[in-house]
């Protein structure tokens, strides 16, 4: 796992020079801090707080996506599976990119036409009950919080490899000091500042992936077919790195872990409720669906260079040396840049990336806030009875806990696997959101009940299987003897499940769940909920504008 | 004000989702979602399917050490981009229009 290696073995070395890369993070947190300042406004609406006022315009909505996709874990860690693993990484990076159709098609605009803020809203519309309304919440908060523990993760072990904070102590301040800072953007900034230092970084991130693509290719000549001969030369596994199987082909257990997180991967951004969320920001549908383009532009043309970026690192750095570096596969871009630009790019693109982790944990907890505040407490709990002000001085204070949460879990997490916790958190996306989504919207049968099951049940069945898989318990390293799970004692295995993603399993069930409770409903489905839905969705009356709309 | 303070009015929605103009939408909306979508997951699969099961094939050089796998891959992204544009052109040109009209009709309707 990768905090553990940045624990143990190599505590002496540090790329770079720890005080130049402290300047240089301190400069891009002190520059996203006076944007989210300066963007903030009054913040006193819940539209203001949640959305930002509905007034982002589709281009810098879909940026602002992108740079809430395109998470520490994607950036670093694609790129270095790339390295590590050649092709198979690759294979990887596609999902991500095609899941956005699916966004694009079947969520977006009818998505942005039929809520205000959250899921549950879209939900409400369609089956008016307040158990469906708290199902959907409790999906959106532990989705939101496994990615939120991802991200936290992701910090300790960038922090361990930049700065030289190898101490088990360092790295829980450097968490604490990230969820503070997330903390104060999500208060001062709101939707707005948060989404305007998403797009700063997320330009950013383009630029440095560019340039840093650009200068792989020059070293290569500018041929891709050198660059990969020469990466394939310099690896370990040789010619295999260039084809699929490396990772994924050796059991009939991998072949179909892997068709498991693909089916896991292109449903489950439709099921993320940061994404989602995002839909709110902009005046209407159409420009939902502008977004959403932007969005597949800029992360499908990210992940071609990071192809290169993966092959480069391997070509130049090589996998022994990313193997030995604290985070490993997730160090590869950092020492490809320290190999290229040498400190001053290295640090740059470190702090990039930290950038990135503040941006994405500060949307996440916008999004985890809102969950609370919007579904629970003003609908649940005081039954629509909430004032606005009430409501978002609420989202205030539970941003500040799962604040506080996340940090307390992220010094716990530091240990798992960014990429494992990431995958997770699809998994259990497309399991536990996405069926009810599309029911709501799609299905004239549909009922509370169906809901109930399709939330709750994918919710369960998905995080249960992976606790019951190997990645909880029961793996070992043939080699070494050494455990290759969660839990390091090798004695203990209550591993029933054999897949890592329980995508291919949890995903279907949630479906069947969904239309099982419906048609089993003594309660039918009311057929005027389902005209008014789907006539909103599909015209957008009645849909709330924007500012600008 | 947004409708969705006001509940119970559902039933001159019921009207609006019988009427012929707004069955023309849901089709001409269904009739290019359903396949398309069809369409990308199964050539999305098809491509996963391939890796797991025919990896020899994937590594078939095509021009030096740029095999097949990564073509195949690459023409994912290209899909993925022209999936995307021409969605939302379709959308702009053969649904917007229809939706707006719809809309204004339903808008005015509700005598706000």
């Amino acid at each position: 796992m990768t905090g553990l290696a940045a624990r143990g073995v190599l505590a002496a070395e540090v790329i770079g020079k720890p005080a130049i890369n402290l300047v240089i993070f301190a400069f891009f947190v002190l520059v996203t801090l006076v944007i989210a300042l300066r963007a903030a406004g009054k913040n006193r609406t819940t539209t203001d707080y949640y959305a930002g006022g509905r007034a982002f315009t589709g281009p810098q909505n879909g940026i602002a996506i992108g740079g809430d996709y395109l998470s520490a874990a994607s950036f670093l860690g694609i790129a270095g599976a790339i390295a590590l693993e050649g092709y198979d990484g690759f294979l990887y990076s596609i999902g991500f990119l095609v899941s956005w159709l699916v966004v694009l098609l079947l969520v977006a605009g009818p998505l942005r036409n039929t809520g205000r803020y959250t899921t549950g809203d879209v939900l409400d519309l369609r089956l008016h009950a307040v158990p469906v309304r708290a199902a959907a919440a409790v999906s959106a908060l532990t989705i939101s919080l496994f990615y939120l523990l991802a991200q936290m993760a992701g910090a300790g072990a960038l922090v361990s490899l930049l700065l030289g904070v190898n101490s088990t102590r360092g790295q829980d301040i450097t968490i604490a000091a990230v969820g503070l800072l997330m903390i104060f953007y999500v208060l001062v900034g709101g939707m707005k500042g948060t989404t305007w230092v998403q797009i700063v970084k997320a330009i950013l991130l383009a630029i440095g992936a560019a340039l840093i693509t650009a200068w792989v290719l020059d070293r290569a000549g500018f041929s891709l077919s050198a660059l990969l001969h020469d990466a394939a030369a310099s690896s370990p596994a040789g010619n295999a790195v260039l084809g699929p199987g490396l990772e994924y082909g050796v059991s009939t257990a991998a072949k179909f872990n892997f068709i498991s997180l693909a089916l896991a991967l292109i449903l489950g951004t439709a099921g993320l409720p940061h994404v989602l969320m995002r839909l709110y920001t902009v005046p209407d549908a159409q420009e939902a669906r502008r977004s959403i383009v932007w969005t597949v532009w800029l992360v499908g043309l990210f992940y071609l260079s990071t192809l290169v970026l993966g092959f480069g690192a391997m070509w130049l750095v090589g996998a022994r040396q990313i193997e030995a570096a604290p985070g490993k596969a997730d160090s590869a871009v950092p020492l490809l840049a320290f190999k290229l630009g040498g400190t001053l790019l290295l640090a740059t693109v470190a702090a990039v990336a930290f950038a990135t982790i503040l941006a994405v944990v500060a949307g996440l907890t916008i999004t985890a806030s809102a969950s609370f505040a919007h579904d629970v407490f003003a609908s649940v709990m005081r039954r629509g009875e909430a004032g606005p002000r009430e409501e978002v001085r609420v989202a205030r204070i539970t941003a500040v806990v799962i604040g506080i949460l996340a940090v307390v879990g992220g010094m716990y997490a530091k240990n798992l696997d960014v990429a494992f916790l990431v995958a997770l958190a699809f998994a259990v996306a497309a399991s536990a959101n996405l069926p009810s989504i599309i029911y709501s919207l799609f299905w004239p049968r549909f009922t509370a009940r169906g809901a109930l099951w399709s939330i709750y049940g994918g919710l369960i069945i998905s995080v249960g299987l992976i606790v019951f898989s190997p990645v909880v318990s029961g793996q070992v390293d043939p080699a070494t003897g050494a455990s290759l799970s969660l839990i390091a004692d090798t004695h203990i295995n209550f591993a029933f499940f054999p897949l890592d993603n329980p995508g291919i399993v949890s995903i279907p069930l949630a479906f069947f769940l969904g239309w099982l409770g419906s048609v089993t409903d003594r309660q039918p489905s009311d057929p005027a909920r389902f005209a008014r839905i789907q006539v909103r969705a599909l015209t957008g009356v009645g849909a709330e504008r924007g500012s600008h709309g | 004000m947004s409708v969705t303070q006001s509940r119970g009015t559902a039933s001159g929605y019921e009207v609006v989702h019988r009427s012929r103009e707004f069955r023309t939408l849901r089709r001409r909306f269904a009739s290019v979602v359903v396949p398309v979508t069809v369409l990308f997951i199964g050539w999305y699969f098809l491509y996963v399917l391939v890796a797991v099961f025919a990896p020899g094939f994937m590594r078939t050089s095509v021009v030096g050490a740029v095999n097949v796998g990564l073509c195949f891959g690459v023409l994912e992204f290209v899909s993925t981009f022209a999936i995307a544009l021409g969605y939302n052109r379709w959308a702009r040109r053969r649904l917007d229009p229809l939706a707006g009209r719809l809309r204004e009709r339903l808008d005015a309707g509700r005598g706000r």
